[in-house]
């Protein structure tokens, strides 16, 4: 028998003449979500989406808490528009709850009436079926505030009735936002700043910057874990793994040490600013909280953004590294973004970086680095990986300055 | 990537021999039986388990009856030093501050559980001195447990020496149980577990071209331990559970393999370590933190200043040379080598530190062809980081 969840979403409801595109966009996200579960029907009906899945429920409710756009959900019954059997269903739910839950001992019935053909309002049927359920567990106390167990009616097509109401990641439908490049780092801020990005429906095309031989081959295969756990949420995504080492040899060469922190940040600008077009992508996206190390004051800030003329987005700006992190953890990211393999980004780090280098002398310590062919160079030596939830596949390797990348369909 | 290969890092696991590939095959595809099992079937995989012990034993100098085969090093160490305390009555146990964390781990437990530990000193070439160890003993010391050849540096310890210490010691009271982690020395030097008074001795066969998941303990005739698992009365009841036989037959082929020649391979592989050797010494700068003499013949390790360990690694990989900072099981952890710090190195050698560790099969152009690429990446690394 297949389980029938009713999903809710929030701010789609408040959108306009352009609200059927971030409906079907959520519809066929929540489609892919549970593919791979059993066959599956999904509709959207009086501001609901209803997904029925022929899959074990514990794992369908475990891939559709991680839909974007979806505010929260239930595993409902569904049965016709008729007071005596919708009430039987609800006597019948509110037991089942308290033979698993013996603690409850309050209780409350909340009715939706889309549907008004049916006889009584809404109030009504909450009342009416209030009665029954305490006939039957006398034990149980009405209590509209903080009730032990919330028994939801939603009178539409059919009535839909749950007892629990499991939140989801909010948010707006992923694909419904544009594409962005997102600086991944194999940190603990930058995975969360993509996801933040992407819970906005923006589709995100991560970029790791690798320098082996002075990261590691695991450092990448970090990366390669924290995007699969990104894409429990996205989909497939492409990760474009660039070749930094020559960038970085020429940085720790010709560079002196004090800027040396703020120049590399300048130069994976620069990859990203001539990658961006070709992959369809209008912003960048950075793990960046402000002052939380030198590279991120306002003054390094300022410098950086000047070598891209995109919108660099900020998801973290004005988060602690206490919430970053506890976001890390609620995503699934912060366990693989711990694990102990150095980036590019702390192995370089001079021992006294500039905090406050200015745009003018940035510029004139990086005046010796031939900054256009560098970009090529790493570019044209840069791989792409295709990562799902289940793994990474080489997807296609080699120049991108020569042809056209597919971008991400 | 290099079309080469050049594996140094024999010291962290070998590659198993076809010997050993073809005895494990045996096991796993036709001697399937469980030795346990009455029928024909059952015999014949008892009688692999059997002839392995022997050349287990062959190797050791003792009776296959004082064999147990385990999982491994760290199980080994494990059992013995656990088996010990559980059926001693006195508190104290005595070891040295190079000893592979498979040893440390458990005594520190053991520590928690109430026994008093004394940790050992080394000199700075992480040798441990028979006179100190004679001042550690006390009235209540039921056991001391010292590797034969450190990890990380190749030092070889006195154990004939530390082992007539332990015997006078237990001449004026009750005994005190000797174990040798040997984990890394099978193989490489002469043990002599009887002659030394050595009453538990652990080996393990990847690091000498066996299988992963397979070792053994010499249990001298007369010593009891407690096991540390429940079950049947495999093993005599020390290590229960249905015998590992395919590792156990890998281990006893790569056991058969280190046979008769020792004292050949071993000058073999010490004058190419000492030919490396050499080669590094050459290199601006440069320390060698392995003792000149008195090492295993199969370890090099030295501390190349200004540049990172972790990162002369991936650049030999890159040409194909496969290395160690440290010892494999914790190079992960940012924390300098313990057993570089008790020898008095300065953090900073610490972590610019690389161990190169042959095997019997290392060829003279593979030392040579190493030697030139560490000169030129060490060179490079060091106009870039510093």
């Amino acid at each position: 028998m297949p389980s029938t969840f009713l999903l809710r979403y929030g701010e789609i409801a408040l959108k306009g003449q352009n609200q059927g595109f971030f409906l079907e966009t959520l519809a066929r996200n929540v489609a892919r979500a549970v593919e791979d579960l059993g066959p599956s029907e999904v509709r959207l009906a009086f501001g609901r989406v209803l997904v029925s899945v022929e899959a074990d429920p514990e794992a369908a409710a475990g891939r559709l808490r991680k839909v974007f756009g979806v505010v929260s959900f239930s595993r409902v019954r569904d049965v016709s528009l008729d007071l005596g059997t919708v009430t039987s269903e609800a006597v019948a739910l509110a037991e089942e709850a308290v033979t698993r839950q013996p603690e409850i001992v309050t209780f409350k019935v909340d009715t939706r009436r889309a549907e008004k053909r049916f006889p009584l309002t809404s109030m009504e049927t909450s009342s009416e079926v209030g009665r029954a359920i305490h006939e039957r567990l006398p034990q149980l106390r009405a209590r509209m505030r903080d009730p032990d167990l919330l028994v939801r009616i939603e009178l539409r097509d059919r009535a839909y009735l749950s007892t629990k109401t499991i939140p989801g990641p909010g948010g707006l439908p992923y694909g419904t936002g544009g594409r962005a490049l997102a600086l991944v780092s194999g940190g603990i801020d930058s995975p969360v700043a993509a996801w933040y990005a992407a819970r906005r429906g923006v589709v995100i095309i991560p970029v790791h910057f690798h320098s082996f031989p002075f990261t590691s081959e695991r450092s990448k295969e970090k990366v390669v874990d924290l995007c699969r756990v990104l894409a429990q949420s996205t989909g497939p995504l492409d990760l474009w793994v660039v070749h930094f080492t020559e960038i970085q040899r020429a940085i720790q060469t010709q560079v002196k040490d004090a800027l040396r922190v703020v120049v590399m940040r300048r130069m994976m600008m620069r990859v990203c600013d001539r990658l961006a077009p070709r992959l369809g992508a209008l912003a960048l996206v950075t793990g960046e909280s402000l002052g939380q190390v030198a590279s991120q004051t306002l003054e390094s800030i300022a410098a950086i953004n000047a070598a891209t003329t995109l919108p660099v987005l900020r998801p973290l700006i004005g988060a602690d590294k206490t919430e970053i992190m506890a976001q890390a953890e609620a995503i699934g990211t912060y366990a693989i973004s711990i694990r102990p393999y150095e980036d590019c980004c702390s192995l370089f780090v001079p021992a006294h970086p500039r905090t406050q280098p200015s745009l003018d002398e940035t510029q004139r310590a990086e005046a010796a680095l031939d900054t256009d062919a560098l970009v090529r160079d790493a570019l044209a030596r840069s791989e792409r990986l295709r990562i799902t939830r289940s793994g990474a596949d080489p997807a296609a390797i080699g120049p991108v300055s020569d042809r056209r990348a597919e971008g991400t369909r | 990537m290099a079309e080469r290969e050049i594996y140094l890092d024999n010291a962290a696991t070998t590659k198993p021999h076809p010997a050993v590939v073809e005895a494990m095959t045996r096991a796993l595809t036709q001697e399937f039986g469980n030795p346990s099992s009455l029928h024909r079937k059952g015999l014949a995989a008892e009688r692999l388990v059997k002839d392995a012990r022997e050349a287990v034993a062959r190797t050791l100098d003792v009776a296959p009856e004082e064999i147990v085969f385990t999982s491994g090093g760290t199980e080994s160490n494990t059992l013995a030093l656990r088996g010990v305390a559980r059926l001693s009555k006195g508190r104290h146990i005595v070891t040295t501050a190079i000893e592979h964390s498979s040893v440390l781990t458990p005594i520190r437990r053991l520590a928690e559980e109430g026994y008093e530990v004394t940790e050992l000193p080394v000199d700075g070439e992480g040798r441990v001195s028979p006179d100190r160890l004679a001042q550690a003993l006390r009235a209540d010391t039921i056991l001391a447990s010292v590797m034969a050849v450190n990890n990380e540096l190749g030092t070889v310890q006195p154990l004939e020496a530390i082992g007539r210490v332990i015997l006078g010691h237990a001449a004026g009271g009750r005994p005190v149980y000797f174990h040798v982690d040997a984990v890394q020395a099978w193989g490489k030097i002469p043990l002599r577990p009887k002659a030394w008074g050595v009453d538990l001795m652990s080996i393990s066969g990847h690091k000498v071209h066996g299988p992963k998941g397979a070792g053994a303990l010499y249990v001298r005739k007369g010593v009891r331990l407690a096991p540390l698992l429940g079950g049947g009365d495999q093993e005599g009841g020390i290590r229960p559970g249905t015998e590992n036989v395919p590792g156990i037959a890998g281990l006893g082929a790569a056991a058969s393999l280190l046979g008769a020649d020792l004292s050949d391979v071993a000058g073999r592989m010490t004058d190419l370590r000492d030919r490396l050797r050499r080669a590094i010494a050459a290199i601006p700068e440069v320390r060698i933190n392995t003792p000149d003499r008195g090492a295993a013949p199969h370890i090099l390790n030295a501390s190349f200043p200004g540049v990172r360990g972790e990162t002369l690694l991936h650049r030999l990989e890159m040409d194909g040379i496969y290395t160690s900072t440290g010892s494999a099981c914790h190079s992960h952890d940012p924390k300098p080598s313990h057993v570089l710090l008790a020898i008095g190195l300065p953090p900073d050698l610490c972590t610019s530190s690389l161990r190169f560790s042959l095997n019997r099969f290392t060829t003279s152009d593979e030392i040579d062809a190493a030697a030139a690429v560490v000169a030129r990446a060490v060179a490079d690394l060091r106009t870039l980081v510093r």
